[in-house]
């Protein structure tokens, strides 16, 4: 199935370290603006109980999930120990100083 | 082939404690006779202060109990001193005139209570605070006299003194000198330690000379070289010790002030050793516990033929064992020529810290309150390790990573021989083979099997690394820092944000050498919440380190959504307030409207998105029931409509949560008032709990409810509500500067001392102190945050929006 690019929101308007949820149909995304200014996108969803991954709090490339502090990669979206498992990642994409994901 | 017959005179800690080594070297080598003059087995000595302060009976100090003796074929002379000693025919006489000949014999008998020679000195009622039976005599007097007069404000008579108080005795220490432990302590430290005393019940007369003991018979008072009179039903002498040296004297050995001894810890006899308080090397008597069990390792290997290095002497240190008085203080600790200092004092944190340098080196160490660091040091000074690489702020604070001052203080980095316990002499290497081949998992099984921090127990925190080093996270408790990304503890981190003057998150992770520099839910709430307590002004609130709950000012539940509760003062509410809550629970669809446990109405099952609309229509504060902060206040009906209802406990927990509602707390802080002493808002288990008697108002301090539930203390009774609310403001400041983020009250009451918080909040001086510091703290930053999230559409945008792609 060929991927829409979604957009989110212009880049200064996403604060670094803080979650934003993005509604696309069915799917939701956890967009988050790393420190460094990279924007990552993850499922919003916390393979265990389903956490809203944008509430979590975000350190360095991590985030960990606000319900049971799971510790999740925002690069590939792999669980760290000791829990396990993988969120789905989304493509971004930063134009003219507009952020999109690849939905 | 015959044993060889060794004789021990003096049953006691460096005497028995050579035996034990010996055995442990070689068991079948001596038949083994042991003279002792008290009436009671081996025992550990310096517990008798515990044993006075109701901490420990005599039982437990008891080291070596009768079947110890028997075991080990020991020939226990008891209860019945040695009067004679012929070093040429190698015999001694008992009182009781039992004859015992030796081959090889060791004296270790100890030292005595110094007693002034002053007049009235032999009256009744007049102690030395020395032995099993001195602590029995002292905790017999004190169940019929009042008044006592302990003379020596040292170690000892600090300790003893602390125990007459526990006993409920009027206790006066009279000491000579201007400020306390002279010998251990400078000035500042030594003053600090008599402040913290006296808010203990201890009182103080200082440089005071004693020139006679008053009384018939029995003692009823002191007087001093200035004419001044002091009452008092008995006397406690503990100016100091003087090593038993009698019968080496008239054994006709080298007497100094100690029995003198070679470095092998032999005298002026062949055959004949000393060890312990009795013996003098290089001029030295010691009067401390770790060098005698030094002393009697060495002499152990002599008397087995183990090779060994000659005894060199201890460096010693000091601490007191009386509990919200924490002290240490080695080596050389007095101003001289190339003996430099530097030093620390936090005020705040009521904790002083001296170091002594020369030639670049650590030569002495005074601490007063915070002695976390004493093991850093103490080995600084025991290694002689050269500090010129560090600059004076980083050989002086808790040692983050970036220096590489924390090293010395990882005792898994020390050589096995290295002491662990100077108490009782355990080695490292001992406790690392005893959790290895006993299978030990706890500090207390450790102790069990070693004897190591069975004593003053300062070095359990070291027995907890080593466990942790051997086994892992299959300890019970590991000390650690406040989370994983550090090891420095909530306290070590308050002092280097005032101490360095950091103002935000990231200068704390640089700084501080966090391994992980943007930290983890753990401490990131808790650095912005010490930022938010230290720097109220120049710290601005990071929201990205807040947690969800207090990102959103809502509570996230178990499937994402959230919870809506808004304020209802002193749990009272109007039919306006009702409609309204039901209006907006129907527009919304909210799928559960409860009454919480703490007479609020919550709205359950909020979408996100959805919070900054209905916070505009309810228009009503929030509750701030998400929050680290002052939550609601609890109360009964009270006086307006209860029979029983003394006081109008509605009107006041309403003024006490407008006064201090939106307030930044270490923990959710609950308060409750009730009206009369039935108590039917349970304010028993409230942070800050209030109960209307006829006159006042009674308030209990630190009662938590929740997982560990503790029961509020009775911090005082006051005539008036504007007297309830200032207090509680200046006890919420206190917990706010001093309190460990998400350390209940309780723990934390536990922790400060509640006598000390007492203290502090009933002397009017510092509670105006307290309260100015939290006006100043809150001011503009205590707001209602739904009206400022429906008035900032920018934070609507920011923090609640969900984006339709």
């Amino acid at each position: 199935m060929p991927k829409t690019k979604v957009y989110v929101a212009r880049q200064e308007e996403l604060l670094p370290r803080i979650g934003y949820s993005v509604v696309c149909g069915e799917r939701k995304i956890a967009v988050f603006r790393l420190s460094d200014g990279r924007i990552k996108a993850l499922e919003n969803v916390s393979p265990y109980r389903q956490g809203p991954l944008a509430e979590g709090t975000v350190s360095g490339e991590y985030v960990y999930c606000p319900l049971y502090d799971w510790k999740i990669s925002l690069l590939d979206g792999q669980v760290q120990e000791p829990d396990h498992g993988t969120v789905a990642t989304f493509e971004t994409l930063l134009e003219d100083g507009k952020v999109y994901v690849w939905v | 082939m015959t044993r060889e017959k060794l004789l021990l005179i003096g049953n006691g800690m460096a005497g028995v404690r050579t035996i034990e080594e010996i055995l442990d070297r070689d068991a079948e080598r001596y038949d083994i006779t042991i003279i002792g003059e008290e009436n009671y087995t081996n025992y550990n000595r310096i517990m008798l202060s515990n044993v006075l302060q109701n901490k420990n009976t005599i039982e437990e100090i008891i080291t070596n109990p009768a079947s110890w003796y028997e075991e080990h074929r020991i020939e226990l002379v008891h209860h019945d001193p040695a009067v004679s000693l012929d070093a040429e025919s190698r015999k001694v006489r008992t009182q009781s005139g039992i004859e015992i000949s030796f081959d090889k014999c060791i004296l270790a008998t100890g030292s005595r209570s110094f007693i002034l020679p002053v007049e009235g000195s032999n009256l009744e009622g007049v102690l030395g605070f020395r032995t099993i039976d001195d602590t029995l005599n002292m905790l017999k007097t004190a169940k019929s006299y009042r008044k006592a007069a302990v003379i020596g404000g040292g170690l000892l008579g600090l300790e003893a003194a602390k125990g007459l108080v526990d006993q409920g005795m009027d206790v006066t220490v009279v000491h000579l000198e201007k400020w306390l432990m002279e010998t251990q302590l400078n000035e500042m430290a030594g003053k600090l330690l008599k402040a913290d005393l006296e808010q203990q019940g201890l009182k103080f007369l200082m440089e005071k000379k004693t020139s006679r003991i008053l009384g018939d018979t029995r003692v009823t008072g002191l007087e001093f070289s200035d004419g001044s009179i002091l009452e008092a039903d008995m006397v406690i002498m503990t100016v100091g010790i003087r090593p038993e040296t009698a019968l080496a004297r008239q054994a006709g050995l080298a007497v100094n002030r100690g029995i003198v001894v070679n470095d092998w810890m032999e005298t002026s006899a062949s055959g004949i050793y000393a060890v312990g308080e009795c013996a003098e090397h290089q001029g030295k008597v010691y009067g401390l516990v770790a060098p005698l069990f030094e002393q009697g390792k060495v002499l152990a290997d002599v008397l087995t033929g183990c090779e060994t290095a000659p005894y060199g002497g201890s460096t010693t240190y000091t601490s007191l064992k009386v509990s919200g008085c924490d002290l240490f203080s080695a080596g050389e600790i007095k101003e001289a020529d190339g003996v430099k200092s530097i030093e620390a004092y936090d005020g705040l944190a009521n904790s002083y810290k001296k170091l002594f340098i020369k030639d670049n080196r650590v030569v002495g160490i005074v601490l007063y309150g915070d002695i976390s660091e004493e093991n850093r040091y103490f080995k600084l000074l025991k290694q002689k390790q050269d500090i010129s690489a560090f600059t004076s702020v980083s050989v002086l604070p808790a040692g983050g990573g970036c220096c590489g001052g924390a090293a010395a203080d990882d005792v898994t980095q020390w050589a096995d021989d290295e002491t662990v316990c100077g108490c009782n002499g355990v080695t490292k290497g001992t406790v690392l083979q005893a959790i290895r081949d006993k299978d030990l998992k706890s500090v207390a099984e450790v102790t069990k099997a070693t004897k190591a921090g069975g004593s003053c127990g300062k070095c359990k925190g070291m027995i907890g690394d080593l466990l942790t080093y051997v086994l892992g996270d299959k300890v019970a408790t590991a000390p650690t820092g406040i989370c994983g990304c550090t090891d420095l503890s909530g306290d070590e981190i308050v002092l280097q944000i005032h101490e360095r003057g950091l103002t935000t998150t990231d200068e704390v992770y640089g700084q501080l050498g966090f391994r992980n520099r943007e930290g983890c839910p753990k401490c990131r709430p808790a650095i912005n919440f010490y930022l938010n307590v230290a720097f109220p002004k120049e710290h601005e609130d990071e929201p990205a380190s807040r947690f969800v709950n207090e990102r959103l000012h809502a509570n996230i539940q178990n499937n994402g959504t959230f919870s809506v509760i808004p304020r209802m003062r002193g749990g009272q509410t109007t039919p306006q307030q009702l409609m309204q809550i039901a209006r907006v629970a129907e527009k919304y669809e909210v799928p559960l409207v409860k009454v919480t446990g703490s007479q609020r109405i919550g709205l359950y099952g909020v979408k996100k998105e959805d919070l900054p609309n209905m916070w505009e229509e309810l228009d009503m504060t929030s509750a701030s029931a998400y929050a680290k902060a002052v939550r609601s206040v609890k109360t009964c009906v009270g006086a307006a409509f209860c029979r029983f209802g003394t006081q109008d406990s509605m009107g006041l927990g309403i003024k006490l949560e407008e006064r201090y509602e939106f307030i930044d707390t270490p923990h959710k802080f609950k308060m409750g008032v009730s009206a009369c002493p039935r108590s039917c808002a349970e304010t028993g288990v409230k942070d800050f709990g209030v109960i209307g008697v006829e006159n006042g108002f009674q308030i209990y301090i630190g009662g938590n409810g929740g997982t560990e539930v503790q029961e509020g203390q009775l911090l005082t009774t006051v005539e008036t509500e504007q007297e309830v609310i200032d207090i509680c403001g200046a006890f919420l400041q206190y917990y706010r500067e001093t309190g460990i983020y998400a350390e209940r009250t309780a723990p934390w009451l536990k922790r400060m001392g509640f006598d000390h918080v007492k203290s502090v909040l009933l002397s009017a001086e510092q509670r105006a102190e307290l309260l100015k510091r939290l006006d100043e703290a809150v001011e503009g930053k205590r707001n209602n945050p739904w009206r400022q999230v429906v008035e900032d559409p920018k934070l609507q945008k920011d923090l609640y929006a969900v984006i339709r792609g």
